[in-house]
């Protein structure tokens, strides 16, 4: 679009007070011949400005009052008929451009087709676009907000057109219509009406439809037409002639490449791969490839996820344990309906209540389970009714579903057999955990080791775990062997015959042993040839003990043959 | 007047069943008969806190005490099949070792709680939870009030909570306290049968049943739990049964 030219929108008359602005030199008569006789009338200026779209109309100050066509209030004249622009209006709005910083300068971000048609444009020194055009409505740009918007069209994009669908950075959406451009009544029908939903919502859409997702992002950028749709297996000839900028190349490929002269797609389509990627760089012929079908380019679907949540506004604000409780036994209600409705457990709920005097009460509990059984969350609530603190009063509670995982239907065998009691160690699990911590519940699983301390580990409570050899084991280990004094012991592999322990004199009347634990060479360098002897002895009073000594009496380096006591048995 | 001895008849049926203590409860049985015989309804009470304590200050009658417990709760676990929760401030009991008194790894859950309080609200939240089948707590300080709330709440559960008193000091009794457990025992270990040949034979426990409610206080000395937390009564000399002697084995090899 053309602006029109200025001269001829210019009042009539030249206003300047040092010069005589009337021709001939103030021998001017308003209405003579002569004076219209070059200039437009009243009527003709008025109707060139109709014609012109709103926001290209010059304001009342540049066209100086006298050219104002103010009807004589006596003389009823017909008014100027409005010329209605063949040419449909492209926007209402007043022109727009957005003004961000890019590096240390403020520059035009965007700018609406108006303020195109003004001289603004995309790069330019923000200051210089005030200078041009000073009433156009300069407003900061907000990159966040327009990734939500964007974010926000994408998931209703996989609601409503496909499941797969994501946005592709800065200012576009993919969509793979593949597989359901059937339900939409085929791709023509799908994009006469994308385009047609993006126009009720406000926004200028341009679409294209190709093989690939990179050709397809380079006809809606790069395209002549506002709908592009190419044919399968016409990507390559469809692509051709955009300008090299369409394959989405780093800022550097493209200052490569418009140094050694390539300029359109179908430049590098002839040339040899080896010597284009060496000037281009890899991932230019990645992205050609890309575009052109041969390297594959999933789309990674904006995933569908909401986090549940509930809230309830009070009449009046609560202050009692028994209020907060009925509150939260409503909203786990509501919760679960919701949780149901979408086959979901929760795995982590915040409940969040809102203080008269503004502050905030957050209490959370988490599950070892997924679930959305109401006593059962309740009661881990009601663990931590205590820890809020309603000051004068709550009167606003939400409930937030932060983790949920897919809960299916669950089995009633034990229910329907005839079981009254329901025994799930995980719900046993959550209230334990509620009480005194994660960490602090757990079941101690095997692991394959001979040594005996590292025989144990903590693990998941949820699991089973499995079993120990039988090798007599102590009820009671000691964290730490501790040292045995005065051992009366006939080597190589009898039990001893007395030992002191702990300032008190024992004397074995039975012993079992040795069972020999060898170290775990692969562990470090200090066990590979370490030996310990365990035996199990009773002393004259029925104590039973867990003794060891390193080494095996025979070679050296398998210990130095010191006695210590590891556990006791009952 | 003739009416009167046929009124009286269901009136003396009436005064003796108060009389007699009512037994209604779920019974825990040892399968022993000399402990089954003295205790008051022929076992333990399932719904009900049992303590146990070891007789001495040393580490042997605790894992003796420990064991008793454990074998307690076993035969609970393997006859209602649910996981026995294990609650202890301390960490060193061993796992494999619980496994040969019949807990096998699959059904004990442990918690392990910073301090004696925490871990008398987390048996009472377990009890009332009713998920787990027996629950073994490992205490130093329980106050009469905290016994009574447990033995409330494990009657009205049904679930026996069995709670090892640990001692507070070297030569503190933890028993010296009161407290509403329905039995107390005082467990040691006691020397074990000498075999013929050189080893150590089963463990043998002196039992010290130092008060129940509704029966007397008895000792024995028992043999140690089996891999099923089943005791045994030592077979008197003259009545051993030939195969668990050692020298009859001796013999045959």
């Amino acid at each position: 679009m053309r602006l029109p030219e200025r001269a001829v929108l210019l009042a009539p008359v030249d206003d300047d007070p040092g010069d005589c602005s009337a021709p001939r030199r103030g021998g001017w008569r308003p209405g003579a011949r002569w004076a219209r006789q070059d200039t437009p009338s009243h009527g003709d200026v008025a109707a060139q400005i109709a014609a012109l779209p709103t926001h290209a109309q010059p304001p009342m100050r540049e066209l100086g009052r006298r050219s104002e066509a103010a009807s004589h209030p006596y003389k009823a004249g017909v008014p100027a008929r409005r010329i209605i622009a063949s040419v449909p209006q492209p926007i209402e709005q007043a022109p727009l451009a957005l003004v961000g910083k890019v590096g240390r300068r403020e520059e035009v971000v965007s700018a609406c087709v108006g303020a195109r048609a003004l001289g603004i444009h995309p790069g330019m020194a923000a200051t210089h676009a005030r200078a041009l055009v000073s009433d156009l409505d300069f407003r900061p740009a907000e990159p966040a907000a327009d990734a939500a918007l964007l974010d926000r069209l994408a998931l209703l994009a996989v609601r409503r057109w496909s499941p797969i669908a994501a946005v592709t950075p800065t200012d576009g959406l993919w969509i793979d219509l593949a597989g359901c451009d059937h339900l939409h009544g085929g791709e023509e029908r799908f994009c006469a009406r994308l385009i047609a939903f993006c126009r009720r919502a406000g926004f200028t859409a341009r679409v294209a439809v190709a093989d690939t997702a990179g050709a397809a992002h380079a006809l809606a950028r790069f395209g002549r037409d506002e709908l592009t749709r190419i044919e399968p297996r016409a990507t390559a000839e469809a692509i051709a002639p955009l300008p090299v900028a369409a394959l989405r190349l780093a800022p550097s490929a493209l200052a490569a490449a418009r140094k050694f002269g390539f300029e359109r797609i179908a430049d590098l389509l002839p040339v040899a791969r080896g010597p284009l990627a060496r000037r281009l760089g890899l991932a230019a012929i990645t992205r050609l490839d890309q575009a052109l079908g041969a390297v594959a380019e999933p789309i990674t679907p904006r995933e569908d996820a909401q986090v549940p949540v509930v809230e309830r506004r009070l009449l009046e604000p609560i202050g009692t344990a028994e209020a907060i409780e009925q509150v939260m036994h409503d909203l786990l209600d509501d919760l679960a309906v919701v949780l149901q409705a979408r086959g979901l457990g929760a795995r982590s709920l915040r409940l969040t209540g809102l203080r008269v005097d503004g502050g905030e009460q957050v209490v959370a509990v988490g599950t070892s389970r997924p679930t959305r059984e109401v006593s059962h969350l309740l009661r881990l609530f009601k663990l931590r009714i205590e820890r809020i603190d309603p000051g004068m009063g709550l009167e606003h509670f939400r409930l937030v579903a932060s983790h949920t995982e897919p809960l299916d239907a669950v089995d009633l065998g034990a229910v329907l057999a005839g079981e009254t009691l329901v025994r799930d160690p995980a719900r046993l699990v959550d209230v334990i955990a509620g009480r005194i911590g994660v960490r602090s519940v757990f079941r101690i699983a095997p692991v394959e080791s001979h040594v005996p301390e590292r025989a144990v580990v903590h693990s998941d409570p949820n699991e089973r775990p499995g079993n120990w050899p039988a090798w007599q084991r102590p009820i009671r280990l000691f964290a730490r062997p501790e040292p045995l004094l005065h051992v009366m012991a006939l080597l190589p592999d009898q039990p001893p015959r007395r030992f002191e322990w702990r300032g008190k004199t024992y004397t074995v009347v039975a012993g079992d042993g040795p069972e020999r634990v060898h170290g775990e060479w692969w562990r470090r360098d200090a066990e590979v040839w370490a030996v310990r002897d365990y035996y199990r002895v009773e002393d004259e009073e029925g104590g039973r003990y867990w003794l060891f000594r390193r080494g095996d009496g025979f070679e050296e380096d398998t210990g130095d043959l010191s006695w210590w006591i590891h556990g006791l048995f009952g | 007047m003739s009416a009167a001895p046929d009124s009286l008849a269901p009136r003396i049926e009436q005064l003796r069943t108060i009389a007699t203590p009512v037994t209604d409860y779920r019974v825990l049985p040892f399968g022993v008969e000399a402990i089954d015989r003295r205790l008051a309804a022929g076992g333990l009470r399932a719904g009900a806190l049992h303590e146990a304590t070891a007789r001495s200050g040393s580490m042997a009658d605790d894992g003796a005490a420990t064991l008793f417990l454990a074998g307690i709760a076993a035969r609970e676990a393997a006859s209602t099949g649910g996981p026995v929760l294990w609650a202890t401030c301390r960490c060193d009991l061993y796992a494999p070792g619980l496994a040969q008194a019949g807990l096998s790894s699959a059904s004990v859950l442990y918690a392990q709680p910073a301090d004696d309080a925490a871990l008398l609200a987390v048996i009472e939240d377990a009890v009332r939870d009713g998920t787990p089948s027996a629950i073994v707590a490992e205490a130093r300080k329980v106050s009469m009030v905290a016994t009574r709330r447990l033995q409330l709440v494990a009657a009205e559960a049904d679930m026996p909570v069995l709670l090892l008193r640990r001692r507070r000091a070297r030569d503190q009794d933890p028993f010296a306290e009161p407290s509403a457990a329905w039995t107390r025992w005082r467990i040691g270990s006691a020397p074990s049968a000498r075999l013929d040949v050189a080893g150590v034979g089963r463990a043998r426990w002196s039992l010290d049943l130092a008060r129940q409610r509704g029966g007397e206080s008895f000792s024995l000395i028992v043999e140690g739990s089996d891999e099923t937390g089943r005791l045994a009564v030592p077979a008197e000399l003259g009545h051993r049964a030939a195969e668990t002697v050692g020298t009859a084995r001796h013999a045959a090899a």
